[in-house]
């Protein structure tokens, strides 16, 4: 099965679930986990995450803050904010409403 | 918040960038140290400018950015042309500044509602009636008795209150050798609790403090509380003298009331009761307001047919039954009078602002003024935007090139408008600064200096509000024209070369048509006022002001001539007196009456005569000399002889000698029973009452008065006036004051002044306007001027190529300055008949403003006609000069 670079507007659902798991990660390791859970088949290309990323801070879902890593270089890791726990509520009913119509038509046809 | 931090990251559009870099750099280096080749991770990571943009964009507020980034080189266009920004800054500063001031004026004056609770309720009485010259006149005063009757007769639909004018006053706190001036109000005990007003001290006065023989009680203004006593609470219980009168201080009134006569301070309340008018029938001596009951609205009240409309004639009807059954009214009033005095129309005027003489007398001077201001700033406006214009058209190509490059119009029109907002905002903080000293200054010039208007000049959200507005329509006024001409850019022309060369200079011709019309409009009103302050105060007077010092002098309850003569004769050997002479008041002052006068007991003529009491010697002091007979002497007496001047002479004497013959003053309430006089000198005519009048038939008659059996009566107020030996006679002021309260005689000197100031007085009004006229006229010249001088200059630059074909070619000199000048000239005759036929439209407007000038004189029209073709003589020079000079074999050879 070929990478889909395609999440098809999934990708704002994928990065809250990830950071509603595992709070304070860097964009890096968004996509990293992204990849990992996915078994390797979802991969969220950098030129979609950083605007994503941004248009969800500016939103108030997601806020972010710069530490310092080990290697002295600063680093800017996000997290939830309680909008953002809310919109993910949203996203995925949402997400649960649209495969679940998928399935049906599949299974008609 | 997310929209604040977009803002904050516009205008932090740098650090933003390397934040974001910094975190796609640590992404690679994330991507490496997991274990990913270098090289390999760069490359699927793509451009990180790319990227760096997409994310920019996201995070700052884009309109925000385009802004600062247009505002940014609007700055560096205004700082490339320095001389010329400075120039437009100052100019337009000068505009908006004024602008505003005069807005503060007009506002404070007339617009700004009193700090009272329903001050759109409020309304003031007045009749409307012919006056004594047959002219329209207003009479806002009434009689105490008859407002009794008329409160009481409307008392369910409103209620009325009487408020007196707030007179300047001679009080004590202490003795009554501490004599100093307050403005004192009397009112009625209804007003505080109608005008919804709590006290900051004490009490106020409730109706049932304004009953005859209720406690003599007295409320201080705020205003006075803070400067007369520093707020001391300690005030209240205090006494406060005013004649043989005590009254005490029970309360203060609220912070910013400062009573209901706009442009006077009220310092003192007392109740309208203690006032001994109160009681008589025939003194009309305060205002009546009115307040309509709740559940009457304003905005239809005063419709016909309703509920206002009955309520004035019920009034109306009310007053005239008093006026006409007032046995006391018209006691030896011929029935002439009596009628004229009779037909009156009562009728409301909305008093929310209050009520004053000063509104009056500033309202067409304060609507002028506005009128010069905002003429001044257009001029100024279209000065900067042909500036602006001509900026434009110079970077036609770099306009061009920007909409084939992809700018939108919209951006291009917010690029100009970002501009013309750069200079407005920096004029409008110069013309906050000139505006907040102006307005207080042109204020201190509006009354005499002893007695200075005060309005409450508070810089308020209805003043920013104003200047808000106002900076609003400059900035469209600037930057709209040049905006929409940059936008209209066709960049295939422009590139090309420039297309029509024409358009940019027609619309500056049509602006320098507006800006000469304008500017004649101003000079033209303004020579008018300048002309009529010169006539007035040029008018021969017929007596000497110089060194003459006037001791307002008051007497209590009066003393007999014999005391007032001693005194007289106890200055004259005070050294630095030269002479001294008593007469009832001052000629040019505030008082003037006057009388009916009737010959060989014949019903009174329909003209009245005025009148002055006078000692022997006051003419020659006065330098009033005698046409014929004699001064008075020292047994003459009122009644008996009587000295009358010219115009009386040929009013009731007409083609007669009038020495030896006799006339009587008819009585009145006011002057008692009708008395007989011989006349024996006749003097030239003087003004009396007011320098704008013609002269009036005047009487003298002697100061020594004596009452039907030949015994002296006493004089209760009188003026000593003085003839000094030094030049500046307000020297002698104060130890003359001490000198007459040292002889502890009964006088009391209540005023000083100088005959000199009285006459000034009399032109304070025209004075302002003609020099704020002749400021605002050279102001709009001078704009003129320089805007006239840089459109041509623009238009010889932009026709250098013609004009040097034009000259290679042959064509000799004048044809040139021809070119040049031809269509500018043609622009301003234009420009000057359109000002000058504004001119005659405003003129009518205020013609009452005008003193022996018309709109229709010759020189008044030639005067702003000869300005303005003098400065379009001067400002054209240069730039003839230029085109003369240029050199056909450079241009030919540059193109």
């Amino acid at each position: 099965m070929a990478k889909t670079d395609s999440l098809q507007g999934s990708l704002d659902l994928l990065v809250l679930k990830i950071l509603s798991r595992r709070p304070r990660l860097h964009g890096y390791a968004i996509m990293a986990a992204i990849a990992s859970t996915s078994g390797e088949v979802l991969r969220a290309e950098e030129g979609s995450l950083y605007p994503a990323l941004y248009r969800m801070e500016e939103a108030g879902w997601i806020r972010a803050e710069w530490i310092k890593k080990d290697t002295g270089r600063r680093a800017r890791i996000y997290e939830l904010t309680d909008a953002g726990e809310k919109q993910l509520g949203v996203e995925e009913s949402r997400w649960q409403s649209v495969s679940l119509a998928i399935n049906r038509v599949l299974r008609e046809v | 918040m997310s929209l604040w931090s977009r803002i904050s990251n516009a205008v932090h559009g740098e650090r933003l960038n390397r934040e974001i870099e910094e975190e796609l750099q640590s992404h690679i280096e994330e991507a490496i140290a997991s274990g990913r080749d270098p090289g390999e991770a760069r490359r699927t990571f793509g451009s990180i400018l790319r990227q760096r943009e997409a994310g920019h964009s996201i995070r700052v507020a884009g309109w925000l950015e385009s802004l600062l980034a247009d505002t940014n080189f609007g700055w560096r266009q205004l700082c490339r042309n320095k001389v010329t920004s400075a120039a437009a800054v100052l100019s337009l500063a000068l505009g908006i500044g004024s602008c505003v001031a005069a807005f503060r004026l007009i506002d404070a004056l007339l617009w700004r509602p009193l700090p009272i609770a329903n001050s759109s309720k409020l309304y003031v009485l007045s009749r409307q009636m012919t006056g004594l010259y047959g002219k329209p006149a207003e009479d806002g005063h009434w009689a105490t008795p008859d407002f009794n009757l008329m409160r009481n007769a409307v008392k369910d639909q409103a209620d009325l209150i009487a408020i007196s004018d707030a007179d300047r006053t001679d009080i004590s706190w202490s003795t009554d050798d501490d004599i100093e001036k307050a403005h004192v109000a009397y009112v009625s005990g209804n007003m505080f609790p109608l005008f919804g007003l709590e006290p900051a001290l004490g009490r106020l006065f409730i109706p049932a403090d304004d009953r005859p023989g209720g406690g003599p009680y007295a409320v201080l203004s705020w205003d006075y509380w803070n400067h007369r006593f520093g707020r001391d609470p300690h005030v209240l219980g205090s006494s406060l003298h005013i004649g043989d009168q005590i009254f005490q201080i029970i309360g203060v009134g609220p912070r910013d009331f400062t009573g209901t006569e706009t442009g006077t301070v009220t310092d003192i309340f007392l109740p309208l009761s203690v006032n001994s008018l109160a009681t008589q029938d025939s003194y009309a001596w305060h205002r009546v307001f009115m307040m309509l009951k709740p559940g009457v609205n304003p905005a239809t009240a005063l419709e016909p047919a309703n509920g206002l409309e009955q309520l004035r004639q019920h009034l109306s009807a009310v007053s005239h039954a008093f006026e006409a059954g007032c046995s006391t009214c018209f006691r030896g009033v011929p029935q002439a009078t009596i009628d004229r005095l009779l037909n009156k129309k009562l009728v409301f005027y909305p008093a929310g602002a209050g009520i004053s003489e000063l509104q009056k007398d500033y309202r067409r001077l304060l609507g002028i003024l506005g009128l010069l201001v905002a003429l001044v700033l257009l001029i100024a406006c279209v000065n900067v935007s042909n500036m602006m214009t001509a900026q434009a058209a110079a970077r036609s190509q770099e306009m061009a090139l920007r909409i084939s490059i992809g700018a939108g119009r919209r951006r291009l029109v917010q690029l100009i408008l970002a501009q013309s907002a750069l200079l407005a905002l920096l004029a409008s903080v110069l013309g906050a600064f000139f505006a907040a000293w102006s307005a207080p200054f042109v204020l201190s010039l509006v009354n005499p200096p002893d007695n200075p208007a005060r309005l409450a000049l508070p810089a308020d959200w209805r003043v920013l509000l104003f200047g808000f507005g106002l900076v609003i329509v400059v900035v469209l006024l600037l930057g709209l024209l040049p905006a929409l001409r940059a936008s209209a850019v066709r960049p295939i022309a422009a590139l090309k070369g420039g297309e029509d060369p024409h358009s940019p200079r027609r619309l500056m011709r049509g602006a320098i048509a507006l800006q000469v019309a304008f500017c004649c409009l101003v000079l033209f009103l303004s020579s008018l006022f300048v002309a009529s302050f010169q006539r007035l105060q040029n008018r021969p007077l017929g007596f000497s002001t110089d060194r003459l010092l006037l001791l307002q002098t008051v007497a209590g309850k009066g003393q007999l001539p014999v005391v007032w003569n001693q005194t007289a004769e106890a200055l004259r050997s005070f050294p630095g007196v030269n002479s001294v002479a008593i007469s009832g008041w001052p000629l040019l002052g505030r008082i003037a009456i006057n009388s009916d006068i009737s010959i060989n007991g014949a019903p009174p003529s329909p003209t009245p005569a005025w009148f002055l009491n006078i000692s022997p010697g006051w003419l020659s002091t006065m330098k009033i000399p005698l046409v014929s007979g004699r001064d008075f002497g020292r047994e003459d007496t009122s009644p008996g002889a009587a000295i009358v001047n010219e115009s009386f002479a040929r009013t009731y004497f007409p083609g007669q000698d009038p020495i030896g013959r006799t006339f009587d003053r008819a009585g009145n309430p006011y002057l008692g029973a009708a008395v007989r006089y011989k006349i024996v000198g006749v003097t030239p005519d003087t003004p009396y009452r007011e320098l704008r009048e013609p002269n009036r038939p005047v009487y003298y008659i002697p100061i020594d008065q004596v009452d039907n059996k030949s015994a002296p009566t006493s004089v209760g107020f009188a003026t000593f006036v003085i003839h000094t030996d030094s030049q500046n006679p307000m020297t002698l002021a104060n130890s003359l004051r001490q000198f007459i309260a040292q002889r502890h005689n009964g006088l009391r000197v209540s005023n000083i002044t100088t005959e000199l100031d009285l006459v000034r007085d009399q032109t304070i009004r025209e004075r302002l306007l003609a020099t704020l006229a002749a400021f605002f006229a050279a102001v709009a010249l001078l704009l003129a001027g320089i805007g006239l001088y840089a459109v041509l200059n623009y238009s010889v630059q932009q026709r250098r190529r013609e004009i040097g074909i034009r000259m290679a070619v042959g064509a000799p000199r004048s044809r040139i300055v021809r070119l040049v000048t031809v269509d500018v000239f043609l622009t301003i005759a234009l420009g000057s008949c359109a000002g000058l036929a504004l001119g005659f439209g405003a003129a009518r407007y205020v013609a009452s403003l005008f003193y022996q000038v018309k709109a229709t004189d010759a020189d008044m029209i030639a005067l702003p006609a000869c300005a303005i073709l003098l400065t379009a003589l001067v400002a054209t020079l240069p730039a003839v000069l230029r085109a003369l000079r240029t050199n056909p074999t450079e241009i030919l050879r540059a193109e």
